[in-house]
């Protein structure tokens, strides 16, 4: 399996995701620079955290219109996995491929800590490899990851199981304890914490490692079917 | 030439802390009056347009990039600006 | 038309104008001698920044020449945007230290913002990938609204821009006292890593090759923030404030990527960073050091603003901007790839072989004067010294001994310190895991970071305790080298090397000099004994408000090498049954220690005595421990004693701990600051092994299950008994309780 990590003009976990893809998965993953066009041969799209274009007008909203985006979302569209963390998640709400919207922490403050997360939804191609209902610690490293949404759009995303994480407490006012959704479709994965921090127990945690092993096993399993 | 100021708030609905720490701060300041404080943003664009389309493009570049409808309401003022 | 408004030779000479930009009468006839004609107004602003104390280090430079800064791994010493020491495997670690806190004083956001991102193009201009920050603050008393407000938003600046570049902020110290309160400093340290084919220098050489610009374009910010960081504080430097710099750290995110990606070519002849006095230092430095000269044409340096003057441009301290050297005729090569990550480069002046910085400005010479006078023949100065009536006064104190009640009761007070309580409040607000490399984060002795792709880790430190150097300044230098020393070795490093950061009051008065004398004497002793040569640093001078100085704080920091992965220990217990060791006895060393502040209110006496061969013993036993994989965790004794120490091993553990202490645990064994000292938790199965590598370890007690501190005196009877989440909660919550207090 190949993965394309994008790099925006102030990326900065993209180092993080491709040695979290590359090293601790044992997956392909390549570099893809924001001004490319095509994803074409990769078979998973990661969008990492960072600061793209300093976060200056909003978080993410710069990087939408990036040339890249339009073929991240076609990738999304032939159902393959797309992975936003952090600023990459604030990008894939920015570009309406994930419901609501970002905004500042509750207290105003970054926040940088490992937090315990519950996994709510075990359905998806990312988080097969969990239990459902379990507590997992995986960091977060943001200033804007208070998640807001409307109560329609709330409902939806509870009607469709598409909370994926919650906060087990919640760190940044984040409605309903949201730490991650999918879309409907449950290929797209926006989330803030870091599970690409979470892989090598020599920096404190591997839980992250599941997430990125649930994606490789979905798409093993996919491919066994249709070839 | 039009000079143009969109105005970006967060919409009522949405909690804004930086408004409510303000608020806090003034009324320890002993503003106790100050009911209420929303934090915005003033984007001044200068624009080479014509009278007819100013506003269409100012709308426009509102609703694709310069707010996020989800959280944020705008306005806009318009002013024909005379360039020496 | 604007250089009309400039005043000419004579008025500058007979108006004395050059006082304005803090160049002495002497100075200025020295200035008239060399040149052997009167200086323009460019000129005589160029010779006033680079002769600044900032620039120049010009009251300072005699006693920095005391400082050890060679070593056989040493590849850089002073002299260049950082130092570098060899690592092995033809990597080599580069760090350097910097203040800015005069600029934190007036604008904390940015001032503490833009001097985290100068000392990263210190670092990425040598050729490195920056892998780490660390800094070293000091506030008043955490009491009053400014100093609440300073302490925020110098954290939050910092946060603000070490985040978006996407450097972790793994480390530094904070620390409180009253002398700060005007003026606190801020200091910041990067560490980056680098090939040795990679080093790069900051010169200009190759009589023709071009000079390129490249970054932010040039604003009037900052004008004389060199000269401005070089005088004290006062109610009129708000007012003469220059403008303040922003910094932009997603212009600098661009710049470094694209310098790291232009270091691989092999057109690129030097680069140096645009920092203190601005496109002056860095022009002239590089043409000095190489023995060569600059013309620049100053209509093509990038303006951000209408009607610059050659003057304003050459002092601007506009943030994120560097100075290239490039072979003749492969520019394009150059400019392409930053063009490529969105930025400018410009091709703004040649490399000449006159050995002068020569400056056009709309076609006509503004300047012209000899590069070596700027950069390497300012004036040095060996201020008058006198040892001060309050040190002897200190030291014929006799020996302060503390009267306390319920030591538990003391103990949940100092922790409630903020010296001592946690800096979580701090560091949640720091990035500093991105890059994946943080082994051990911020709250242990030192922080740690593996090497990818080796087995080898780095361990960083920032440390200066300022009230022993208050009472001592020749014995708190010492100590300052030793106490960052032992925090490496606590997490199993080899202690590398030093930059140190030096903030001191104002100079010319003989009792500064005097401090700076005494502790410099002491840095350096140190430094010698415990081989960590110093490879670079800043001076920081005139840190005073109203007249009254800062206490003299040299800010150390240090980076050691940690062999292999496996020894990297920490300072928090690991097992329940382990045994505890302490390192070294207790004297009556109380003053200067949080037990006196907090008792008295204030410190006097003398500084706990340092014996430099104990303490190089006891660094070396303690690491060959840890190295033979016998110590399971490790803690150094600082501010608040053994007891202090202990508490802090259980707090993130589920652990307790129940020691004995000899005698009748008196105050002394529970609280007193004497150095050189280590509490170490070994299991049992080690014990032997470890006590033949450590004879002076005592055992003392053992980690428990039950999440209390127990701590017996000799007969067996408990002189402390405390719930370790009591502690822990008091602890944690303390600085964000102080911040949330009403003043």
């Amino acid at each position: 399996m190949k993965f394309a990590v994008i790099v925006f003009p102030g990326s900065n976990c993209d180092l993080d995701m491709y040695h979290a893809v590359k090293d601790e998965l044992g997956a392909e993953a390549e570099y893809v620079w924001h001004e490319e066009t095509s994803l074409a041969g990769f078979d998973g799209v990661l969008l990492p955290g960072g600061f793209s274009y300093g976060d200056y007008l909003r978080t993410g909203a710069i990087a939408r219109f990036s040339p890249i985006m339009n073929a991240v979302k076609q990738a999304a569209e032939e159902g393959k996995p797309v992975l936003g963390v952090c600023n990459g998640f604030q990008i894939l709400l920015e570009a309406g491929l994930l419901p609501g919207a970002m905004l500042r922490n509750e207290k105003l403050k970054f926040i940088c800590a490992p937090v315990k997360l519950v996994v709510e939804n075990t359905g998806t191609p990312f988080t097969a490899a969990y239990d459902d209902g379990q507590e997992i610690t995986i960091p977060v490293a943001h200033g804007e990851g208070n998640y807001f949404c409307d109560e329609a759009t709330l409902k939806q995303l509870k009607d469709n199981k598409q909370i994926v994480f919650t906060y087990k407490n919640n760190i940044n006012g984040s409605v309903a304890n949201i730490a991650g959704i999918t879309n409907k479709a449950g290929n797209v994965l926006g989330m803030m914490p870091h599970p690409e921090r979470a892989v090598d127990q020599l920096l404190g945690s591997k839980d992250g490692l599941a997430l990125f092993q649930s994606i490789l096993s979905h798409w093993r399993e996919k491919n066994a079917i249709t070839s | 030439m039009y000079e143009v100021k969109v105005f970006v708030t967060l919409k009522e609905a949405v909690l804004d802390p930086q408004g409510s720490a303000v608020k806090n701060s003034l009324h320890h300041l002993g503003y106790e009056g100050v009911e209420d404080v929303r934090i915005g943003k003033v984007l001044t664009l200068r624009i080479d347009s014509s009278a007819d389309k100013v506003e269409a493009v100012v709308q426009e570049m509102c609703e694709k990039l310069l707010a996020n409808t989800v959280i944020e309401d705008y306005r806009y003022e318009i002013e024909e600006v005379v360039t020496s | 038309m604007q250089l009309l408004r400039e005043p000419s030779p004579q008025q500058i000479k007979d108006g004395r104008i050059y006082a304005e930009m803090g160049l002495t009468d002497d100075e200025f006839a020295l200035i008239e001698n060399t040149l052997g004609r009167l200086p323009n107004y460019t000129e005589t602003g160029l010779f006033s920044v680079m002769w600044s104390e900032h620039c120049s280090y010009k009251n300072s430079k005699v006693l920095l020449k005391k400082f050890p800064v060679s070593g056989e791994k040493v590849l850089q010493g002073p002299g260049e945007g950082a130092g570098i020491i060899d690592i092995g495997d033809g990597q080599a670690v580069v760090f350097k230290i910097e203040s800015h806190n005069h600029p934190s004083a007036i604008e904390p956001y940015q001032g503490a913002a833009t001097g985290v991102g100068g000392i990263i193009r210190d670092v990425f201009s040598m050729g490195a990938r920056p892998v780490a920050l660390l800094n070293s603050l000091r506030f008043g008393e955490l009491t009053t609204p400014r100093v609440k407000y300073l302490f925020e938003e110098v954290v939050a600046g910092i946060a603000g821009y070490g985040n978006c570049i996407g450097i972790p902020t793994v480390g530094g110290e904070v620390q409180f006292d009253p002398c700060y309160e005007g003026n606190p400093l801020v200091n910041a340290m990067c560490v980056g890593l680098i090939d040795h084919q990679d080093i790069q220098k900051g010169q200009a050489k190759g009589v023709g090759n071009s000079v390129i610009y490249v970054g932010a374009s040039t604003g009037r910010d900052g004008i004389h923030g060199a000269t401005f960081a070089s005088e004290e504080l006062s109610e009129a430097s708000e007012a003469k404030r220059p403008a303040v710099q922003v910094g932009d750290p997603f212009m600098e995110k661009l710049l470094l990527e694209a310098c790291l990606e232009v270091i691989q070519s092999d057109a690129l002849v030097g680069i140096q960073d645009m920092g203190a006095a601005g496109l002056t230092s860095s022009s002239a430095e590089m043409a000095s050091k190489a023995g060569s000269g600059i013309e620049m044409d100053l209509d093509k340096v990038p303006q951000r603003e209408k009607g610059m003057t050659a003057y304003e441009m050459m002092l601007s301290e506009s943030q994120e901007r560097m100075l290239l050297v490039v072979q003749t005729g492969r520019e394009q090569e150059i400019i392409d790839v930053f063009e490529r990550w969105g930025l400018e480069a410009t091709v703004v002046g040649r490399v000449t072989e006159d050995k002068k910085l020569r400056l056009l400005h709309q076609g006509e010479v503004v300047a012209d004067v000899p590069v070596d006078a700027l950069a390497e023949e300012a004036p040095v100065y060996h201020k008058p010294s006198t040892e001060p009536a309050l040190y002897r006064e200190f030291q014929a104190l006799p020996t302060y001994r503390p009267e306390i009640g319920n030591p538990g009761d003391v103990l949940k007070q100092l922790l409630q310190q903020p010296t001592i309580a946690s800096k979580e409040w701090v560091y949640n607000q720091y990035d500093y895991m991105v890059r994946t490399n943080t082994v051990v984060s911020p709250g242990s002795d030192a922080a740690v970071l593996r090497i990818r792709g080796t087995e080898k880790a780095l361990a960083m430190t920032t440390d200066c305790n300022s009230r022993y150097l208050y009472l001592d300044p020749y014995i708190g230098g010492q100590l300052a080298i030793a106490e960052a020393a032992r925090n490496l070795i606590c997490s199993g490093a080899k202690p590398l090397g030093v930059t140190d950061c030096l903030n001191y009051g104002n100079p010319e008065k003989p009792e500064i000099f005097w401090q700076l004398e005494k502790s410099t004497d002491g840095l350096s002793e140190a430094c010698e004994k415990l081989e960590t040569p110093v490879i670079g640093g800043n001076v920081s001078l005139y840190n005073e408000t109203n007249g009254e100085a800062v206490y003299p704080t040299p800010v150390i920091g240090m980076v050691g090498l940690i062999e292999h992965v496996d020894h990297i220990t920490r300072q928090q217990f690991q097992n329940e049954g382990d045994a505890v060791y302490l390192v070294g006895e207790a004297g009556d060393d109380f003053g200067g220690s949080e037990l006196q502040k907090m008792l008295e209110g204030t410190i006097s006496g003398k500084a706990p005595a340092l014996d430099l061969d104990v303490e190089k013993r006891r660094q070396e036993e303690v690491l060959t421990a840890i190295q033979n994989g016998t110590v399971a965790s490790a803690h150094d004794l600082a501010e608040g004693g053994f007891l202090v120490a202990l508490a802090e091993c259980t707090f993130g553990t589920p652990f307790g701990a129940d020691v004995r202490l000899p005698g009748e645990a008196a105050v002394k064994e529970l609280f007193a600051e004497t150095p050189s000292r280590y509490l170490l938790t070994v299991k049992e199965e080690k014990r032997a092994a470890f006590e033949a590598l450590v004879p002076e370890a005592r055992f003392v007690g053992s980690v428990t299950k039950e999440p209390v501190l127990t701590v017996k005196d000799e007969a067996g009877q408990p002189v402390v008994q405390e719930q370790v989440k009591t502690l822990e909660d008091t602890w944690r919550g303390a600085v964000a309780c102080l911040l949330k207090s009403k003043a």
